[in-house]
């Protein structure tokens, strides 16, 4: 068998809205025979995992809370993406970001005033953009790789974490466990309705999403993210500058990483601990693919992020299955999503056969 | 005679070729005469494509053969299904009368076939050895490799040094490598893609000479060329295409070029005419003593370049392409960004000084850029025709384009608009009405590209290859227009290494070689052979070289 | 003396799975292809290592086991970047992401079970050798092995002719595939080797470096030995040479814990990272010597006409 590929003319414009719905199908088939093979129904397993967390208000709410930093992370990394730069240390910038913002709850813990919640999330928001601006200044100034300086900074960044919560900032009255005092009313970041979790993190990400989307499809900014993200070359012909849009992608995503840093930290766990780093700068890259780098699909896609989460949970729970195979769902989903984009560029063609098998036949045909 | 399966058309002019019993030209008289090579019935689809449509090619023995057509008429593949690099949808090949069957360059070598590609098959990162190791399907020791290379290019008059890096030589000993690599596979037949669109005429004398003395030892010549003076010199049969088809099969020796290409094209190109008359105005472009450092290792050094262009001139820099021009192209537009690796004494636009600006800012003062890249540089592939208006013109067209507020969404109609008038402009031809830039086929891209700098009316064009890899046709129209804009008062400064081209447009003619730049002479004064010594770089004995001497 | 002797010997045990993860993926590399995901390939070898260990009691089995296994995980990357095209990076990340959860699950019921140790071979005579005994003919297996994949893929590269056609598929495809070279089948095989490299160095980890499973217990090695690949300028002897100092760097800092100096452990076990990207600074700024070596057909695409 031969597998061949057969470029499309026009790239197909019904695919480039249906691939990740195809992708998505193929991970449930994959799923269902992984399921199998653990010895599991299949039936059960696709159910808990992706239709039961949706029907309960509970699981509603869970779902929300983590598709919030998921959704934010990978609207700064689209951006990231379409400029044709390679930040996968988010992870990083969220917990610099989520450490940055915290600073304020935690060295003026008596500070009691509505400027603190928005100080914290503009604070978490610069720490995260400078953090990520390391590895964009060094690839702009020195043509360093950003892949491997972006991912080698999020081990710095957790151990840097991981010192403060056990060290100078621990609770003292803590009982020994690492993380801060919880931090007052003031610097918590309200919940969406009073007997939720889900906060306004959410509201955030969605705002984050609207922005991102008018400024990619309707600004000149936008435009210049994209040509540049296709050809440097062409890039430099229309007058924009490589060097200056790398540190501007990587400022933006590192941004949006440290507020959802930042929101998680002040919304959702109300301290800073040693549990921030739960790989959503991680599951986000997948995120940010399965919304095919768009703002708006990427909502879409943080939620269907999330409910692996959750089903993941819940299968544990009720099935016993690993809360791992959560993550083979998603690298399974990644690798779907990326083989299904090939089918917007060419037509895939199966022959039967070894090509010299073909081509002796069409020898004999000739001759 | 087997091989003159001549179409309907255009048979008038045509012979049959006899070659084999002409003694003029030395060929050793074989007989019986049995084709060397033939394809039979050659179809090609890439999708729903047709590159070859039942294709007939009849190479004899010891015949320099010419391939004719335009790009996109189907000879590359038909070259490539011969030497095993494509398998053909239907047809067949036969190798001195017996069925053959190619299904690998290595087959093919082994029949032998050997081949001398266009775009080289090379490898910068290795060594001449390396390089003609790869070429060989045996195991054979690589100081076996270097030893029969030495002999081989001692033979034939291909001087070459095998421990050199390919990356450091120049494209007329690339060739001699592709060259010597071929020859030492004893091959019967060798094919030549457009061999000479890259060398000095000189070096393509020396190519000539190759190529007679292969014929004399009895061995055959696919010759793929669009040049046909030199194809009547060397070639005594000619296969003509067309549209994926054999048009016609003659001997071109009895046809003139002007016959020859209206049987490539199909019909009669417009002439492209220029008025006779001085009218040069103001200088537009103004460089001296313009120096660039090499910004990445492959890259040339552009050392003291003198140049002006005045108003209602077209001044060609001619040079094979790797001395320079691209970095010139970089440091006129702007696009080499303003950095210190640039130094000039003057450098202006429209009597402005533009050192310090970039070519967003050259643009505003009435500057147009026309890279070498289609592709990649002129365009982005893969957005369409009006996101590329935007592309060059974002800034000098801001008002139309772009508000205050950098939003573009209800400028898309604008955009659009321009796309239309330039495609309409042009007589580009798409498929639908904004398709993609990579869909387009190379000679609607480039007018396309010109169109769009065209249709903002620009007191300067600075155009890098105008009509590289573009069909006939569209080359005519391109160079008409560049011609029609210095005639309504603009400075067009062509770079390109068509002489062909430069003869039929330019005023003035200066000659690029190894970052420098001779100066610029009337294009009357000029000739081939002249251009040929300043391209190599050979110094100028009569004086009129002041430009490096300052 | 004795006590550098050991610090030398933990230095080579911290080298070793980098050296050869890094020479598998230098293959990779100079065949043109950007694998990504050796850490996932390295975490997937470390599991199916350990256990197979585990299981059959014999660490050979377990080493063998994890190169069949990561070279099979490896050619999910191959079919989606060399058959269906698919953006390299991606992909790579795809692969680490997908290798880091299935390792997770396999691994959970062998979390703090006793490992099965591959044990130092002593070669008879030669390793009571004083001071060099110890360190160059008392160790196991996969050191030896280390160095002999090394020199072996060195030999392949730049002395056999397969090693040219490999290296010329990865300076210009399609010249390559112009002149009759299998670009692909080469490619496969590359990633299948580097798959199988990646998968001997996870097996290092779980077997001799810390024999037993921690999840995530490469930590970030897989990532290093991408970078020493790029500090080596895509030279195998190079290779060790950094392989040795990120190993030096990660024992001398738990040999300054140790110490008890008044360091934080955090600082210190931030120090090979923060190596890895002043190297990789350093190594980018030499413009010249990156632009010469990088195959230049690195991570791009290559589909035929057909």
């Amino acid at each position: 068998m031969k597998v061949q590929l057969i470029k499309r003319s026009q790239p197909s414009n019904w695919l480039a809205l249906t691939s990740p719905l195809l992708a998505l199908a193929l991970t449930m088939v994959a799923g269902a025979i992984m399921f199998a093979l653990l010895g599991k129904n299949p039936a059960t397993g696709l159910y808990t995992y992706f239709i039961q967390p949706l029907l309960d208000p509970w699981s509603r709410d869970q779902i929300l809370v983590k598709a919030t930093p998921l959704i934010l992370i990978a609207i700064g990394l689209a951006i990231c993406f379409r400029s044709g730069n390679w930040n996968i240390g988010a992870e990083g910038q969220y917990l610099i970001g989520g450490m940055v913002g915290a600073t304020i709850p935690v060295l003026f813990n008596t500070w009691d005033s509505p400027m603190v919640l928005p100080l914290m999330l503009v604070m978490g928001i610069a720490g995260g953009a400078l953090y990520g601006a390391i590895p964009g200044f060094l690839k702009a100034k020195f043509n360093t790789n950003e892949i491997l300086t972006s991912l080698m900074l999020v081990y710095v960044a957790q151990q840097f974490v991981d010192w403060l919560v056990r060290g100078p900032w621990r609770d003292p009255d803590g009982f020994g466990f690492p993380g801060t005092k919880s931090f007052n009313e003031s610097a918590v970041l309200p919940a969406l309705f009073s007997t939720w979790d889900a906060h306004y993190g959410a509201v955030l990400a969605v705002i984050a999403a609207i922005i991102a989307w008018f400024v990619l499809s309707k600004t000149l900014k936008g435009f210049e993210v994209s040509v540049l993200g296709q050809s440097e070359r062409a890039g430099r012909f229309a007058g924009f500058r490589p060097a200056a849009m790398t540190i501007f992608a990587f400022c933006v995503s590192g941004g949006l990483a440290g507020l959802a840093g930042i929101a998680e930290v002040s919304g959702s766990v109300e301290k800073l601990d040693d549990k921030l780093s739960l790989g959503y700068g991680f599951s986000a890259i997948i995120v940010a693919f399965l919304g095919r780098l768009n703002p708006l699909g990427i909502i879409a896609a943080g939620i269907v992020l999330a409910l692996t989460y959750i089903g993941g949970e819940a299968a544990q729970i009720s099935m016993g299955l690993s809360d791992r195979a959560a993550r083979v769902f998603q690298g399974l989903l990644l690798f779907f999503v990326l083989a299904c984009d090939t089918l917007i560029h060419y037509r895939i063609q199966v022959t039967a056969g070894s090509a010299s098998a073909a081509r002796a036949a069409r020898a004999e045909g000739a001759g | 005679m087997p091989g003159n399966k001549q179409s309907d058309e255009t048979t008038g002019a045509c012979q049959s070729v006899t070659q084999a019993t002409d003694p003029l030209l030395g060929a050793p008289l074989l007989s019986p005469q049995v084709p060397l090579v033939e394809a039979i019935g050659i179809t090609k689809l890439f999708g729903e494509l047709k590159a070859n449509d039942s294709v007939d090619l009849t190479v004899q023995q010891g015949e320099i053969h010419a391939l004719l057509g335009e790009n996109g008429a189907g000879k590359s593949t038909l070259v490539k299904i011969l030497f095993g690099s494509l398998q053909p949808t239907s047809g067949s090949l036969r190798w001195l009368g017996q069925p053959l069957n190619v299904a690998s360059p290595s087959e093919a070598r082994k029949t032998g076939i050997g081949m001398v590609f266009q775009h080289f098959s090379l490898f910068d990162a290795l060594t001449v050895a390396d390089n003609i190791a790869l070429g060989f399907d045996s195991d054979v020791s690589l100081s076996e490799v270097a030893q029969t290379a030495r002999q081989v290019s001692v033979d034939y008059g291909l001087p070459l040094d095998p421990s050199a890096v390919v990356g450091d030589l120049s494209v007329g000993e690339r060739q001699r490598i592709e060259i010597v690599r071929c020859l030492m596979q004893n091959p019967q037949l060798v094919i030549l893609d457009e061999p000479t669109s890259v060398l000095t005429p000189q070096e393509a004398d020396r190519l000539f000479e190759v190529l007679f003395r292969l014929r004399d030892e009895g061995r055959s010549v696919l010759y793929i060329s669009h040049r046909l003076e030199e194809v009547r010199r060397l070639c005594t049969a000619a296969t003509i295409m067309r549209h994926g088809k054999v048009v016609d099969v003659c001997d071109p020796r009895d046809s003139s070029p002007v016959e020859l290409a209206a049987r490539m094209v199909g019909g009669d190109i417009a002439d492209v005419t220029r008025a006779e008359r001085d009218q040069s105005g103001p200088i537009i472009l103004e460089a001296q003593n313009l120096s660039a450092e090499a910004a990445t290792p492959f890259s040339v050094r552009l050392s003291k370049i003198n140049l002006h262009v005045h108003a209602g001139e077209v001044v060609a820099i001619a040079g094979i392409s790797g001395n320079g021009q691209g970095e010139l192209f970089a440091a006129l537009s702007g696009e080499a960004g303003v950095t210190g690796a640039i130094t000039c004494d003057t450098l202006r636009i429209a009597d402005k000084d533009v050192a310090p600006l970039d070519i967003s800012q050259r643009r505003k003062l009435g500057a147009a850029f026309v890279p070498e890249e289609r592709l990649g540089h002129a365009t982005v592939p893969q957005m369409e025709l009006s996101e590329n208006v935007l592309l060059s013109r974002h800034a000098s067209d801001k008002d139309t384009l772009t508000s205050a507020a950098p939003i573009r969404r209800k400028f898309t109609s604008e955009l659009s608009a321009i796309a239309k008038r330039v495609c309409d402009a042009m007589d580009v031809r798409k498929g639908t009405a904004d398709p993609v830039a990579a869909s387009l086929s190379g000679g609607n891209l480039q007018k396309y590209v010109v169109g769009r700098e065209l249709d903002r009316a620009p007191k300067l064009l600075i155009v890098n290859q105008p009509t590289w890899g573009v069909d006939a046709g569209a080359a005519a129209q391109i160079r008409q227009d560049l011609i029609n804009l210095a005639e309504a008062g603009a400075a067009v400064l062509v770079i390109s290494q068509d002489l062909d081209e430069i003869f039929q447009i330019a005023t003035k003619i200066a000659v690029m070689s190894d970052g420098q730049l001779s100066q610029a002479e009337p294009a009357k004064a000029m000739t081939r052979e002249r251009i040929g010594l300043l391209m190599s770089g050979s110094d100028d004995a009569d004086g009129t070289n002041g430009a490096r001497a300052a | 003396m004795e006590v550098w002797i050991s610090i030398l010997i933990s230095v080579c045990a911290a080298a070793t799975p980098l050296l050869i993860a890094a020479t598998g993926e230098l293959v990779v590399e100079r065949s043109g292809v950007l694998n990504l995901g050796v850490e996932g390939m390295m975490i997937i070898g470390a599991v199916t290592a350990f256990s197979t260990a585990q299981v059959t009691g014999n660490p050979y089995l377990g080493a063998l086991a994890a190169i069949v296994v990561a070279s099979a995980f490896s050619l999910i990357f191959a079919f989606m970047t060399l058959t269906l095209v698919t953006n390299q990076v991606a992909t790579g990340l795809a692969l680490t992401i997908l290798g880091l959860g299935l390792s997770g699950m396999i691994g959970q019921g062998f979390v703090g079970a006793p490992g099965v140790k591959m044990e130092a071979l002593s070669i008879p005579l030669l390793s009571d050798l004083p001071v060099v005994g110890s360190l160059l003919f008392g160790q196991d297996l996969i050191f030896y092995a280390s160095w002999a994949l090394v020199f072996g893929v060195w030999w392949f590269l730049f002395k056999t002719k397969s090693g040219l056609k490999l290296r010329s598929v990865g300076d210009n495809h399609a010249s390559a595939h112009a002149l009759g070279l299998n670009v692909i089948g080469i490619r496969y095989c590359a990633v299948l080797f580097g798959g199988a490299c990646a998968g001997l160095a996870g097996a290092h980890l779980s077997l001799v470096y810390v024999p037993q499973w921690v999840e995530g217990m490469t930590a970030g090695r897989g990532w290093i030995a991408l970078a020493l690949v790029v500090f080596a300028s895509w030279r195998p002897g190079r290779l060790l040479i950094g392989a040795y100092l990120f190993g030096a760097v990660t024992i001398g800092q738990f040999h300054v814990q140790a110490q008890g100096l008044q360091i934080p452990a955090q600082f210190l076990a931030s120090l090979p990272y923060l190596a890895t990207i002043i190297v990789l600074v350093l190594i980018a700024r030499n413009r010249r010597l990156t632009m010469i070596n990088t195959p230049a057909s690195l991570g791009k695409s290559f589909v035929p006409d057909r």
